[in-house]
């Protein structure tokens, strides 16, 4: 049994106008959306912004409420549990997020950003317990113990994602969905906590939802790569296998946008025109074919379907055999 | 002549008796019509840098403690007020990291371009002109997106506005600081590719203030590496990437993720950059040096020349063995 497995999710938002205040459009931020992860492993979610990763993700920790679809896990269908058995349920699934800014609480010190999750859970007997707690929890993300007095803002970026990493190991998940947690760092930092999140699965064996607009990053940690294009998985498979031969025209465009050092190994850049179109009124047929190099005729029409191309990578492609 | 020289900039903040210097002793050289980076990691005093070059800092806090900048041949630091106001724009234009930040919200892009003609170049203060702006950065349609506020385009659409209101007054220069990081992968490689084109369209200098050595390769003639107020390395872009002298250069060169890569670990630069009112004795860069000696921590190094367009600042930079 998978540790989580996601089936046919659909997240709309509906767009209110009007007099009467109806719901006359929606955006389709998620549009059914399958797949499972495993304990122990982490899943790797790339697109550019506005195709819904964000979404899907805050979907599978329930932080939003899916339109229709499953979300199952641990064998338990968590879509549709009331507050409070949902409650007893997010000890098991955690959330680093993107803005290590604005994600902790300025007047709360790093003791009690930490031991708040451990408070909530009822975790801890009595005060001493619950600093010696946390105190280990910062020495397991790489930062001293001494710093469970200080405030927020006496960190810089990187230590500040430390932080939040602590807080969501705190309550001993099996699942850490990780929105964007390095775009917002410089890139000696993100290779710091990146190497830091492999450090702790190897540990802990917890898994991770690794979202990301950076393919490099992602196939850093992933073992699978999910590819999302306005709301639609594209493309999945193994990672280093998926970055070594991209299928869907998508992937590869992606794939040649990865700055690179060395000149020897840049790969012919394909050059995607305009952004990624509104998921209000998304193009008919296959939606990524109005930047599609390759588009035919019937990509206007019919719309592909993630189908096993070969073992372990799957495509919405019409023209991938 | 060229376009841009900064000479030994000495640039402090605060007052009482340790002031906080964030640059300290910082030169460059820019020629017209050439590409120069600026690389380094938050806090190691890039923006104040290119920042200084209009000398748009707010005094106080910072000082100008020592140094010249000289544009087009003339000191910026000794300028007055209405000479500044000259260069602003009409020889150095910027843009800035978040383009929905440094965009007003409540007016049409098409009236805040045209506000930028009005002081440059009034004769031209049309929508004509501010579509043939729009138009050279690569903005579809550009007679309907003139009437768009800032919130109805995407982060790449606005740092493309940014650009066509900094091109407006035609500057020799352009000061690009961060212009992609806050942009997916995607739109990033966009406007590094119209940043590479309008250089070659318009003949003008950019200076690109970034932390990813990743995107300097695809646009720079010349790199400069940058660490807690000083240069480290500077030379030119194929030299400095395909062998780094300095450690913290190697560092930075290596804290890159690479597709294919499948090394179980990225090399990481342990620690951060030093508080600026707590720089380390000796080698700045010496706490968090993988190939430190023991003298490191007395005698800070001084930048030595070794080739014709090359300087680091590490007297062991040619006994390190090249990691990479």
């Amino acid at each position: 049994m998978s540790l989580l497995e996601i089936d046919k999710l659909k997240v709309y938002f509906p767009i209110r106008k009007g007099l009467l205040d109806r719901a006359k459009e929606c955006v389709r931020a998620v549009d059914g959306v399958s797949f499972s992860i495993e304990a122990g492993e982490s899943v790797g979610l790339v697109g550019e912004s506005g195709c819904g990763k964000t979404t899907l993700s805050r979907a599978v920790v329930q932080l939003i409420k899916p339109t229709s679809g499953r979300i199952i896990f641990e064998g338990e269908d968590i879509a549709n549990l009331s507050e409070a058995a949902l409650r007893v349920r997010r000890r098991r699934f955690q959330m680093i997020f993107q803005d290590p800014y604005s994600s902790l609480n300025p007047r709360l010190t790093v003791l009690d950003l930490i031991g708040e999750a451990l408070d909530i859970h009822s975790l801890v007997s009595d005060a001493a317990a619950r600093r010696e707690r946390v105190e280990g929890l910062l020495k397991s993300v790489g930062l001293d113990p001494s710093h469970a007095a200080r405030y927020p803002h006496e960190f810089s970026g990187g230590q500040r994602q430390r932080i939040g990493i602590a807080r969501a190991l705190a309550v001993e998940p099996r699942l850490i969905v990780c929105d964007e947690p390095v775009s917002a760092l410089d890139v000696s930092v993100q290779a710091q906590i990146i190497n830091l999140l492999k450090d702790l699965q190897q540990e802990l064996g917890v898994a991770y939802l690794f979202v990301a607009h950076d393919l490099a990053v992602v196939e850093h940690i992933s073992h699978r790569i999910l590819v999302m294009y306005l709301g639609r998985i594209v493309e999945a498979g193994e990672a280093k296998n998926l970055c070594r031969s991209p299928k869907h025209p998508y992937t590869q465009a992606l794939l040649s946008a990865v700055p690179v050092v060395d000149s020897e190994s840049k790969r012919p850049r394909i050059f995607l025109g305009g952004d990624v179109p509104s998921p209000i009124h998304p193009p008919s047929g296959c939606p990524f074919h109005p930047r599609c190099p390759i588009a035919e005729a019937r990509c206007k029409t019919e719309v592909p379907l993630l189908r096993e191309v070969e073992a372990d990578r799957a495509v919405a492609c019409h023209l991938v055999t | 002549m060229a376009l841009l020289e900064i000479k030994n900039l000495q640039i402090e903040f605060g007052t009482g008796p340790k002031p906080a210097r964030a640059v300290d002793g910082l030169s460059l050289r820019l020629e017209a019509g050439k590409t120069l980076c600026l690389v380094g990691e938050s806090g190691s005093g890039k923006s104040v840098t290119a920042l200084s070059i209009a000398k748009l800092l707010p005094t106080p806090p910072a000082r100008y403690v020592g140094g010249e900048i000289w544009l087009e041949g003339r000191d910026v630091l000794r300028m007055s007020p209405r000479e500044l106001q000259g260069i602003r724009g009409g020889v150095v234009s910027y843009i800035f990291q978040e383009p929905g930040a440094s965009l007003n919200p409540v007016f049409r892009i098409g009236a805040q371009i045209k506000e930028s003609l009005q002081y440059h170049r009034p004769e031209l203060a049309h929508d004509s002109e501010v579509i043939r702006l729009l138009r050279l950065v690569g903005i579809p349609a550009p007679e309907v997106r003139l009437k768009n506020y800032p919130h109805e385009m995407s982060g790449g659409m606005q740092q493309r506005v940014m650009i066509a209101m900094a091109l407006a007054s035609q500057p020799k220069l352009l000061v690009a600081d961060e212009p992609t990081t806050a942009l997916d992968v995607t739109i990033q490689a966009q406007i590094i590719e119209l940043l590479r084109d309008l250089r070659q369209q318009l003949g003008m200098a950019i200076l690109l203030i970034t932390h990813n050595l990743g995107i300097v390769g695809d646009i720079a003639d010349d790199v400069a590496v940058m660490y807690a107020g000083q240069i480290v390395e500077t030379g030119r872009v194929n030299e400095v990437l395909s062998h780094p002298l300095h450690p913290y250069t190697r560092a930075l060169i290596g804290s890159v993720p690479r597709l294919g890569n499948h090394a179980s670990r990225l090399t990481a630069i342990p620690g951060a950059v030093p508080r600026i009112e707590a720089f380390p004795q000796g080698c700045r860069f010496h706490p968090r040096c993988p190939d430190v000696q023991p003298s490191c921590s007395l005698q800070a190094p001084e930048l030595s020349t070794v080739g014709t367009f090359r300087q680091v600042r590490c007297p062991f930079s040619s006994t390190n063995p090249s990691t990479l």
